[in-house]
């Protein structure tokens, strides 16, 4: 008997590492013989950790399981009980996702080679293999794949510009300092389906001639950095990283380096600074880091789902891909629901979406039963959104229209117990904390605009003004997005909650 | 490190050298040293500074950057709490002043028996579990007061 238990860090924070062992523990006390495998999540997190096994028709999903839950889904044969949830490929969360780059995620054994190919793992980069280099770019720009870091620059053309750099030697960075709250798709496909991060990055160096990848994660991601550096090792031993890319190309080797911290780090500069053992300061550009990145050499930096993506586009062709989405939003994103939702978790599907639809629909609403009040999509540095733009489709522009960004996707739902004027507080407040000091808006502004919250919580009218007029120097005056872009929760939780702002502001007055 | 322990020095070497070769090598030196001897001990400065051929004022300026560098040794046990958006949706704040007062320490600070280091957190991807912990390096989720005072009896054992 095969059973499912996810290893993915959600699972594990929700308890899979004491359901494994209750299943184990079960197994050997009936004598049975049972491999546990650990995939990654299927991406209901709601339902984690939810536990599956093979049967005739498919796989079987139980969830949440507890260790408590274990014998007795043994004594019902993995059959009929109260946490039985039917086939996993019939729920609807799963049904009506359109799975791409997630594909393999929570299906296979993240580690094992032999279940990714299976799976259609490597076919990408065999095409990719027979393809020349200018063919690779061109397939990339054809798909319309865009940076899924949240800046949406077209991969493609930055792919050309490196390639069509000169230098002895051109780097891929994979950025995967994923910071902002709300977001885990990084997380997930790199515990969960590691080995396409991998394949993706070894086709980018094919495509724009680097022999070198580097992978910048996170400290706060324990878990994933054990993962990748597994799969990183055993990709070396099956030779899809080596002298030679599967025996049949250039070298490619790739080296994951670990972060400290640094939110700032996850802006592409500061990350090659941070990569260079540098302070994770950013850089003016340009020059871009496409002529001058790592080492100031010509150098690829694209985020991790923007790379993971790369080996589905070679396997199914550019205009497979490119006929998912909406405008110039093409494709399928991976949508991370968060916060106070009652189904949180990880649904891809083609951009165009409705936020609306996604909050009511998906989420099924707040895990506290009260009404949605705001909903931060794209991060710390995303717009908050009121009920009244829920119609807003989900594409970059759409977004960029409506005052805010989708950022890396993720999806923060608040209930009416949120105070706004605190949520604009903390947002001013932790851009002064991760500022990189290098630009004077951004490390004087985010402590000027701390005060200035809080004169309007005192009820100074007065500072509201002043506010808004900070908020536009930050915007136009910093050099990254940390800075320029703190206003979008600011001014979007002043301009959609104005009562929270106000009634502080009378109330001192009475 | 004890002050002048050549031990330590030799340690230290030691995670140089196996350091060579690498492009740019300091942040992995700087973690691989704290993961020896829990912080960057301060005769650990001049030591790195020679051996990348960058001065002490460059190696400080890494670590005093970035928020995991730490200068002082931590508590036995590191507890982070992340104080993130989604986190704060479900309640974070909250269980964060619990967490403070159960401790009677603030952020950043360790209890006076040297048990516990309690250190905000920005984002640990358990967003949709929120609120979320880390506790020596051991992901929690949907933590409130009640898991704060399991976890603070549990690591206190």
């Amino acid at each position: 008997m095969r059973i499912y238990v996810p290893l993915d860090s959600a699972a594990k924070a929700l308890g899979a590492q004491e359901v494994v062992a209750a299943v184990k523990a079960e197994a050997l006390r009936r004598g049975l013989e049972v491999t546990v495998v650990r995939n990654g999540s299927r991406g209901m997190v709601w339902l984690e950790p939810l536990l599956e096994v093979d049967s005739a028709a498919g796989r079987m999903a139980f969830g949440p399981v507890g260790p408590g839950d274990v014998a007795g889904l043994f004594d019902a044969g993995f059959g009929a009980h109260d946490k039985a949830l039917g086939l996993t490929d019939d729920l609807p969360w799963m049904k009506a996702q359109t799975r791409l780059t997630f594909a393999r995620c929570g299906v296979i054994d993240p580690l094992s080679l032999e279940d990714y190919q299976a799976h259609g793992g490597l076919t990408g980069l065999r095409r990719a293999l027979g393809m020349t280099p200018d063919a690779i770019v061109a397939e990339v720009t054809d798909s319309g794949l865009r940076g899924r870091g949240g800046a949406g620059f077209p991969t493609g053309i930055k792919w050309k510009t490196v390639a069509g750099a000169t230098a002895d030697r051109k780097y891929i960075v994979c950025n995967a300092d994923e910071g902002d709250s709300g977001t885990f798709a990084d997380r997930m496909i790199m515990e969960g389906d590691p080995f396409t991060l991998i394949e993706g990055m070894v086709i980018a160096g094919l495509g724009v001639g680097a022999d070198k990848g580097f992978i910048y994660s996170r400290s706060e991601y324990p878990d994933a950095n054990a993962v990748l550096a597994d799969a990183i090792r055993l990709a070396r031993a099956f030779g899809l990283l080596g002298a030679s890319v599967l025996g049949l190309g250039p070298a490619f080797d790739i080296e994951l380096r670990i972060g400290a911290g640094a939110y700032v780090c996850g802006e592409e500069t500061a990350l090659l600074n941070s990569l260079e053992g540098k302070r994770g300061v950013v850089r003016a550009k340009p020059p871009l880091p496409a002529l001058e990145g790592f080492m100031g050499r010509p150098t690829v930096v694209n985020n991790v789902i923007s790379l993971a993506t790369v080996p589905v586009i070679f396997e199914r062709g550019a205009s497979f891909y490119r006929d998912f989405g909406l405008g110039r939003s093409r494709g399928t994103i991976p949508l991370q629901i968060a916060g106070n939702v009652r189904r949180g978790g990880l649904f891809e599907t083609a951009f165009g979406m409705p936020l609306g639809t996604i909050i009511d629909d998906l989420a099924g609403g707040t895990a506290t039963g009260r009404p949605v009040k705001a909903v931060q999509v794209g991060g710390p540095l995303g717009a908050y959104f009121p009920r009244a733009l829920f119609d807003t489709p989900f594409g970059y522009e759409d977004y960029a229209q409506k005052g805010g960004l989708i950022g890396h996707a993720g999806i923060v739902v608040f209930d009416d117990s949120a105070d706004m004027l605190a949520q604009a507080r903390f947002a001013m407040e932790f851009c002064a904390i991760e500022s990189c000091g290098k630009c004077t808006p951004c490390r004087i502004g985010a402590v000027r605009g701390v005060e200035t919250v809080d004169r309007i919580a005192r009820g100074d009218a007065a500072a509201i003004p002043l506010l808004t007029d900070l908020c536009e120097t930050m915007k136009a005056g910093s050099l990254c997005a940390l800075g320029g872009f703190t206003p979008y929760p600011v001014m979007s939780a002043l301009t959609h909650f104005p009562d929270d702002f106000h009634t502080s502001a009378k109330e001192a007055a009475e | 490190m004890m002050p002048g322990s050549t031990d330590s020095a030799e340690q230290i070497g030691d995670i140089l050298r196996a350091h060579d070769g690498l492009e740019g090598p300091l942040l992995p030196v700087l973690h691989a040293v704290q993961a020896a001897f829990g912080y960057i001990p301060g005769d650990a400065l001049p030591l790195i500074a020679q051996h990348l051929n960058i001065s002490r004022a460059e190696v400080h300026g890494v670590i005093s950057f970035y928020h995991d560098f730490r200068e002082e040794p931590a508590g036995r046990h590191v507890l982070k709490l992340c104080r993130a958006e989604a986190c704060q949706a479900m309640g974070a704040d909250r269980v964060a002043a619990h967490a403070r007062d159960a401790l009677g320490i603030g952020w950043h600070q360790t209890t006076p028996d040297g048990a516990v280091t309690l250190e905000p957190v920005f984002c640990l991807g358990l967003c949709a579990c929120a609120p979320a912990a880390l506790v020596d390096g051991r992901v929690v989720g949907r933590v409130d007061e009640a898991r704060v005072d399991a976890l603070i009896a549990e690591v206190r054992l």
